[in-house]
C-alpha cells in the first residue's frame, strides 16, 4: 500500500472539509464508531484526501494490466461476461444427470459436480447409512457411475468443475470417461475445485481423507501429471470460501487464501516444477459476502497483491501467471432459515459485489441454501438472479464501475494493508503450512467466528428475521429435497453387484502399484489413480489404499 | 445429592455423520465452557458408537449434537444405542438446521429440543442448564431403585 502523501492543491478544501465536518458532528453527536468485517473503521464521507488519482498507474493501471487492481483482461465482462457455474450435486448419478442436461440445454457453458459427503469422507456408498446418501451431493464411487453422470454431456467442449480433494479420483474417472469415449485428454478442460488441502485442515470437512503429509504430497503428483497428460486442467484451486465461511474475516480470508498460493508455488517450485508452468494454472474461489463494499475492495487489493507476489516473490515471467483468476460463490453463511424469500435479495447484493469485483465465474445460493439442496425451481431463481444482474441491470457495461471512488479505492488501500498484515503473520510462522499444522490459523479464525456471533447475539450486528423484524410463523419455507430411497437403494446394490463382478486380480494389482508408489519418491501416486480406477478400483479403495501408505486421520476421531 | 449436583454440567457437544461444517458447534461449545459447564468438544464425523463410548468415558449429562447437512436423519439411531447402553438418563439436544417437517422424528425418539440458527445464547444456556438438572435427578431416581 503506498501511504497517502499526495495533496492535490485543491483551493478552500480545508475550509469546506472543516464546515462540513463541524455540521456532520453537530448532527451525529452521540454516533460510535462503524466497524466492517475486517475490523476497518468506516467513515461517513470519503475525499480526494482519502485518495487521490496521481497513484493511478502504480496502484490501479489499466484493465489487463499490472497491478491488475482494475481487472485481469482488457475488455473484463464487457469481452466476455462471467461464466455461470452453479454447484449441482444430487441424488444418484442418473439424477445428477437428468438436471445437468436441462442446465445444459438452457445454455450452460460450464457444469460443475459436487460429490455426496461419503465420497468426501473418503468411503463409498456402501459403507454409510443409507439415509444419508446423496443428500448432499451426488454418490460417486466409480468410472461407471462418472460415465452415467456425465452420459450425453460433452466433455472436451465444455468444462467441467469438480468438487474433488486428493486424491482426485473424479478427475480420475471423468479421463477414464474420456478414454471410453475417444476423446483426447489433452481437450478436456476444468477445475479441481477443493485441491486446497490446507483450507480443507483448517476449516472444512475433507481432510478426514489424508495426513497433511500424504495430501501435500499427492497433490504435488496431482499438478505434475495435470501439467503433462492435462494441459488445459486447472489442477489447483485456491479456497478462501471454507475459511470466510468458518468464520475468518474477509481481510484474513484473503490474507490466508494468498499465504496458501505461495505455499503451494514453493512447493511446486521445490519439487522442481517450472514457476510459470505452474502458477498460469493456479486459480482462486472464495465466498461472497453480503458487506458489498468491503468484498469489492477485498477483491481489488487480492488482485494487486497477487499480481506482485506472482511477479516480485515468486518469480513468474509471464504475465499470466500474474493475473488472479478467481471463481466467486454467495455466502452461505449469510443466508437465513428463517424467511428464507429474503435470500434471494440477499444473494442478489452478494452476486452484485462479486461482478462489480471483476469475478471470472460465479455461483449463486438458491435461497433455499440454509435448508437444503436447491430444488429445480429455486435453483433456476439462483441462475436467473445472474441473467438479470447482466441483462438487466446491465452489470458488464462498465469495467471496474466502482474504480475511482474515494471510499472503495481508500477501503482497497486498507484492505490491502490488512491483508499484507495477515500474509506477514503467516510468514513469520513459517508459511501456511507450519501455520495450518500449528492451528495459528484455526485458532485466528475461531476468534472472528466468536466475535462476530456475539455481535449478531448483542443486536450490534442485524440480520433480518433473526435478531429483528421476525415474524412469528413463515409459510414459505419450503419443504427439504430428499433423494428417492428406492433409487438409492438399487444404486448402492448394483455397486455392491460391480465390486463382486469385477476382476480382483486386477483390483490387487492396482493398488499394489499405488500402495508402492506412495512409498517410493520418484513414482506419481495420481497416475496410479488414475491407472487404478480404469480396472475397477473404487473411491474408497483408492483413499483407503493412500490412507494406509500416507497416514491419514485427526487424533480426536474416534473409531 | 446436594454433591452430585454441585459438580458442573458435563456436555458432549459432536458431530456424527458425514458432514463437517463446524461453525455452529464450535460457539455453542463456547457459550456452554463460558457458562461454567465441562464441555467435551469433538471435531465433526463421529460414529455414533464412538458417541455412545464417549459418553460412557466422560460421564457426561447432556450430549450437543449440531448438524448443518442431514446428519440429524441418523439422530433416532443414536437415541437408540445409548438406551441400548443403559444411558437413557443422559438428554440429547440438537442444533443446527433441521427443517420443519423432519422435527417430528426426532422429537419422537426423544430429542429434548431443537434449537435452529438464531437462537440466542441465553436461551441455548439457560435450557441446558435446566436439563442438566432433569438428566442428574434422573439418574439419582435410578441410584435410589437400585440401593436399597
Amino acid at each position: 500500500m503506498t501511504e497517502i502523501a499526495i495533496q492535490l492543491p485543491l483551493p478552500g478544501f480545508e475550509q469546506a472539509q472543516g464546515e462540513w465536518r463541524s455540521q456532520y458532528s453537530r448532527q451525529m453527536r452521540d454516533e460510535t464508531p462503524i466497524r466492517n468485517r475486517s475490523g476497518i473503521e468506516i467513515q461517513p464521507l470519503y475525499s480526494p484526501r482519502d485518495w487521490s488519482g496521481e497513484r493511478y498507474l502504480d496502484d490501479l493501471g489499466f484493465p489487463g494490466q499490472f497491478p491488475f487492481t482494475r481487472g485481469i483482461y482488457p475488455s473484463m465482462h464487457r469481452g466476455r461476461t462471467w461464466t455461470q457455474r452453479q454447484l449441482i450435486g444430487l441424488g444418484t448419478p442418473e439424477d445428477y444427470n437428468k438436471r445437468v442436461r436441462r442446465i445444459i440445454e438452457a445454455g450452460a457453458t460450464a457444469i460443475s459436480l459436487l460429490p455426496c459427503c461419503s465420497g468426501f469422507r473418503g468411503i463409498d456408498c456402501d459403507e454409510v447409512d443409507p439415509v444419508l446418501l446423496g443428500t448432499c451431493g451426488t454418490v460417486i464411487n466409480t468410472t461407471d457411475h462418472m460415465d452415467r453422470a456425465l452420459d450425453g454431456v460433452p466433455i472436451g467442449e465444455i468444462s467441467t468443475a469438480m468438487n474433488d480433494p486428493s486424491p482426485f479420483t473424479l478427475l480420475a474417472f471423468t479421463l477414464g470417461v474420456a478414454r471410453r469415449r475417444g476423446i483426447d485428454w489433452r481437450s478436456v478442460t476444468g477445475t479441481s475445485n477443493q485441491s486446497d488441502y490446507i483450507s480443507h485442515f483448517i476449516a472444512n470437512h475433507q481432510f478426514y481423507r489424508l495426513s497433511l503429509p500424504g495430501s501435500r504430497r499427492v497433490l504435488l503428483d496431482h499438478i505434475d501429471f495435470c501439467r503433462r497428460h492435462v494441459p488445459n486442467w486447472n489442477p489447483v484451486s485456491v479456497v478462501g470460501q471454507h475459511m470466510q465461511q468458518a468464520g475468518a474475516t474477509p481481510a484474513e480470508t484473503m490474507g490466508f487464501t494468498l499465504s496458501t498460493a505461495i505455499q503451494y508455488a514453493e512447493d511446486c517450485i521445490a519439487r522442481g516444477m517450472d514457476v510459470d508452468d505452474v502458477l498460469r494454472r493456479f486459480t482462486f474461489f472464495f465466498d461472497i459476502s453480503i458487506s458489498l463494499f468491503e468484498e469489492v475492495a477485498k477483491f481489488r487489493a487480492g488482485r494487486r497483491i497477487w499480481a506482485r507476489i506472482a511477479r516480485d516473490r515468486l518469480g513468474a515471467k509471464d504475465p499470466a501467471c500474474w493475473r488472479f483468476k478467481f471463481h466467486g460463490q454467495t455466502s452461505g453463511v449469510d443466508l437465513t432459515q428463517q424467511q428464507p424469500l429474503n435470500n434471494i435479495a440477499r444473494v442478489s447484493i452478494q452476486a452484485m459485489a462479486g461482478i462489480l469485483s471483476g469475478l471470472q465465474s460465479l455461483h449463486t445460493d438458491a435461497y433455499d441454501e440454509a435448508i437444503a439442496c436447491p430444488s429445480e425451481e429455486t435453483a433456476r431463481i439462483a441462475v436467473a438472479t445472474q441473467n438479470i444482474l447482466r441483462e438487466e441491470a446491465r452489470l458488464c457495461d462498465v469495467i471496474d464501475p466502482l474504480g475511482g471512488s474515494y471510499y472503495i479505492e481508500r477501503l482497497t488501500d486498507q484492505m490491502e494493508a490488512e491483508i499484507e498484515g495477515v500474509i506477514a503473520k503467516i510468514d513469520a510462522a513459517g508459511g501456511m503450512y507450519k501455520a495450518a499444522e500449528a492451528g495459528l490459523v484455526q485458532t485466528m479464525i475461531g476468534e472472528s467466528a466468536l466475535a462476530f456471533q456475539e455481535q449478531v447475539d448483542s443486536g450490534e450486528r442485524k440480520i433480518v428475521g433473526v435478531n429483528c423484524y421476525r415474524i412469528e410463523e413463515d409459510p414459505t419455507v419450503p419443504p427439504a429435497d430428499r433423494p428417492d430411497a428406492e433409487a438409492m437403494h438399487r444404486h448402492v446394490e448394483g455397486f455392491k453387484a460391480f465390486k463382486r463382478e469385477r476382476s480382483q486380480n486386477q483390483v490387487a494389482r492396482a493398488l499394489d502399484a499405488l500402495a508402492r508408489a506412495a512409498n517410493s519418491t520418484d513414482e506419481n501416486t495420481f497416475e496410479k489413480v488414475v491407472e487404478a480406477v480404469e480396472v475397477g478400483v473404487t473411491h474408497g479403495e483408492v483413499v483407503g489404499c493412500l490412507r494406509r501408505e500416507l497416514g491419514f486421520g485427526h487424533p480426536l476421531i474416534l473409531a | 445429592m446436594t454433591n452430585v449436583d454441585a459438580r458442573p454440567l458435563r456436555v458432549l457437544v459432536t458431530k456424527i455423520g458425514l458432514d463437517g461444517h463446524d461453525r455452529g458447534s464450535r460457539i455453542v461449545a463456547a457459550y456452554l465452557r463460558d457458562a461454567g459447564m465441562e464441555v467435551i468438544y469433538t471435531p465433526p464425523w463421529q460414529t455414533i458408537s464412538g458417541v455412545v463410548k464417549l459418553v460412557t468415558e466422560e460421564d457426561v449429562d447432556i450430549i450437543g449434537v449440531s448438524s448443518l447437512a442431514t446428519d440429524h436423519l441418523i439422530v433416532p439411531k443414536m437415541m437408540d444405542a445409548l438406551r441400548e447402553a443403559g444411558l437413557e438418563h443422559v438428554r440429547v439436544i440438537v442444533g443446527g438446521i433441521v427443517p420443519d417437517e423432519e422435527k417430528g422424528a426426532l422429537l419422537a425418539a426423544g430429542v429434548s429440543r431443537i434449537f435452529g440458527p438464531g437462537a440466542a445464547r441465553d436461551e441455548i444456556v439457560d435450557f441446558v442448564t435446566s436439563l442438566g438438572r432433569q438428566s442428574r435427578s434422573g439418574r439419582i431416581d435410578e441410584f435410589s431403585e437400585v440401593i436399597p
